[in-house]
């Protein structure tokens, strides 16, 4: 029987800093054990629980995609405790690392599906994965259009720049890129991500969007899905959640009786709407 | 079903043979309470009794426990597992309900996708020998959440008081294997139908009031009421009706420094708390009491249904009587059955 609770032991290869602000950090990480490394899978929307002994555990969205095996990224925004130390580790240092967890983003049911990629700042980290493996060579032609809003709140808060530029450059995905507030370097789009979307134009048959930011821009989202004819099947959401085991066990993340750490953290609107309105 | 006998005056030298194999739990006397606790001799053991105040889950799941631990000059690759053989562990005198909410901690902790394997391991090594209810408290509603005073659920064996001897009923081959090994005399006649109609009286007393599909449709239903909040109002939040509730099971894992080393340690928590559901970021999806409290009666009489086919209540009365609001399980649950 395995350990559920036993972190793999992982090193830390890069610890990015990605916002101005310097709030959020990237940690890219590799395996200490071959053994670890060949019996990990993962699908893009899945987590993983960190760990510095000392500091504790907390979960965070797997950042990369699953198509690079060796490496896996977490975005990390500087919050407590354990993000503290997170924030503080250097090329070389070690961490545990528990997952993958949960379900991930619905890959089978998006086949030869328009896919409308909605993030709000730090909830861009999974749908980073997710976009990232749609566009490898291996299973861009598995997908038709592919459209991705991202937004943060200005130029200085956005997250995998490097990687956004060259999506800009690719015809097989329409990206736009947003600010809430530009500055005077700033020569993209200004506007709140549910403005954004709504002058899409989107041809909402055969077409599934998957949203994950921060609870205003859900609110706002949402509607305008709604107006643009989505059903609330055709929309998945993301959902944060205290949790610490990670595994369905500890009790804390449920809203209703589905547990965020193992139904989810991936649900459809549809399933959402059945649930109480507790998150 | 199978039964032996063995007169009451024989009990103290049954523990004291057992002892020599097993760590045995007994409900026991300390500080005018009786709790369940660990003996080093059959004489300490008290069978007289209604329920102890705590309950027996801390042998399965105790209040703290060391998962992992690590030297604090070392880092995660030399992390060691607290994983050590279990020594045999006697749970003696416990009531039915308490042994019947070990079947419920085994759906969480013990499902074929997603076993843990510190709850495993002691779970294991636990046998159980329980004692049938002829007298149940005035607080006492197992009857209502599927069990009853002498349910075998859970249990190895069954001990059933019929005055100076008890009636021995064997529900399991470990119970079966446990009994060979003593010397118990055979079960007469009369005995049995002395017993037959004890449990008659017995479970008469503690009829259900409440069909628990029924129960769920309402509370389903009156998530959103006003009710929650009024109810609410009593509640300390004090969270110990979580404590010593057999079949709360939520926990808290934290990292500990002790000494030159780093522990992670998982430890009971309880979902009345504010920093149960607490993020980081100050967002608290049950920021009040109101939320709190419904949790707790959603989790147990719904949620649970959905997710383990059964309820997470046993019916033991322990939070209606060591509530320090009176704040009655069995008065909520009736007043939201009524509507």
């Amino acid at each position: 029987m395995k350990n559920l609770y036993l972190p793999i032991p992982m090193k830390v290869e890069k610890n990015l800093i990605e916002t101005e602000d310097r709030n959020i950090k990237t940690l890219t990480l590799s395996f200490l054990n071959k053994r670890d490394e060949e019996s990990f899978g993962f699908m893009p929307g899945q987590f993983a629980e960190l760990s510095v002994l000392g500091a504790g555990e907390a979960p965070f969205g797997i950042a990369s995609s699953p198509m690079y095996k060796k490496h896996l990224d977490f975005s990390i925004s500087l919050a407590g405790l354990v993000t503290t130390e997170l924030h503080n580790l250097d090329p070389g240092d070690t961490v545990g690392m528990r997952g993958p967890l949960g379900n991930g983003y619905p890959i089978d049911m998006l086949q030869n599906k328009n896919v409308l990629i909605i993030g709000g700042g730090f909830g861009f980290s999974t749908l980073r994965a997710f976009t990232s493996f749609m566009l490898h060579p291996e299973n861009r032609k598995q997908y038709e259009d592919i459209s991705v809003v991202y937004g943060a709140r200005n130029p200085g808060l956005l997250l995998y720049r490097n990687e956004l530029s060259e999506w800009e450059k690719r015809n097989d995905v329409q990206l736009h890129v947003t600010v809430d507030k530009g500055d005077e370097n700033w020569e993209g789009r200004t506007g709140v991500v549910p403005v954004i979307v709504k002058e899409l134009r989107v041809d909402t048959e055969n077409t599934v969007a998957l949203v994950c930011g921060p609870p205003v821009m859900i609110k706002f989202t949402l509607p305008v899905l709604a107006e643009l004819g989505f059903a609330p099947e055709q929309v998945y959401l993301s959902l944060e959640m205290k949790m610490k085991c990670g595994i369905g066990k500890c009790g804390r993340c449920n809203i209703g009786s589905k547990y965020v750490c193992t139904d989810g953290p991936v649900f459809s609107l549809a399933q959402l709407n059945l649930l109480p309105q507790e998150y | 079903m199978d039964y032996k006998s063995i007169r009451k005056s024989e009990i103290t030298e049954f523990l004291d043979n057992l002892i020599k194999e097993y760590v045995i739990f007994a409900p026991i006397e300390k500080d005018d309470i009786v709790l369940y606790g660990r003996i080093k001799s059959g004489n300490e053991v008290i069978l007289d009794y209604s329920n102890s105040v705590n309950s027996p889950k801390e042998a399965v799941i105790p209040q703290l426990e060391t998962l992992i631990s690590c030297k604090t000059d070392k880092d995660i690759t030399c992390v060691k597992e607290h994983l050590d053989e279990q020594e045999q562990f006697l749970l003696f005198g416990a009531r039915p309900c308490d042994a019947r909410s070990l079947l419920f901690l085994d759906k969480v902790f013990s499902d074929e996708e997603c076993k843990d394997i510190y709850y495993v391991n002691r779970r294991n090594a636990v046998t159980i020998i329980s004692l049938g209810c002829t007298l149940p408290q005035e607080t006492c509603f197992c009857t209502t959440t599927g069990g009853g005073p002498f349910s075998t659920d859970g249990s190895d064996l069954l001990f059933i008081d019929i005055g100076d001897s008890y009636i021995v009923q064997i529900i399991t081959e470990k119970g079966a294997e446990l009994v060979e090994k003593l010397d118990l005399r055979k079960t007469q006649d009369d005995e049995l139908t002395g017993m037959d109609m004890l449990i008659k009286k017995s479970r008469a007393s503690i009829e259900p009031e409440i069909e628990l599909d029924k129960l769920k449709d309402k509370l389903d239903r009156s998530f959103e009421g006003s009710a929650w909040e009024i109810l609410a109002e009593k509640c300390l939040s004090c969270g110990i009706c979580t404590y010593l509730c057999p079949a709360c099971h939520c926990f808290d894992i934290v990292d500990e420094e002790r000494k030159c080393e780093v522990e992670r340690i998982r430890l009971w928590d309880s979902c009345q708390f504010p920093h149960f559901t607490m993020q980081t970021s100050g967002f608290n999806p049950r920021p009040t009491y109101k939320e709190r409290y419904r949790q707790r009666i959603m989790h147990k009489f719904s949620y649970c249904i959905d997710n383990y086919g059964m309820v997470g209540c046993v019916g033991c009365g322990r939070c209606v009587t060591q509530c320090p609001v009176n704040l009655d399980i069995r008065q909520v649950l009736t007043s939201f059955y009524g509507k």
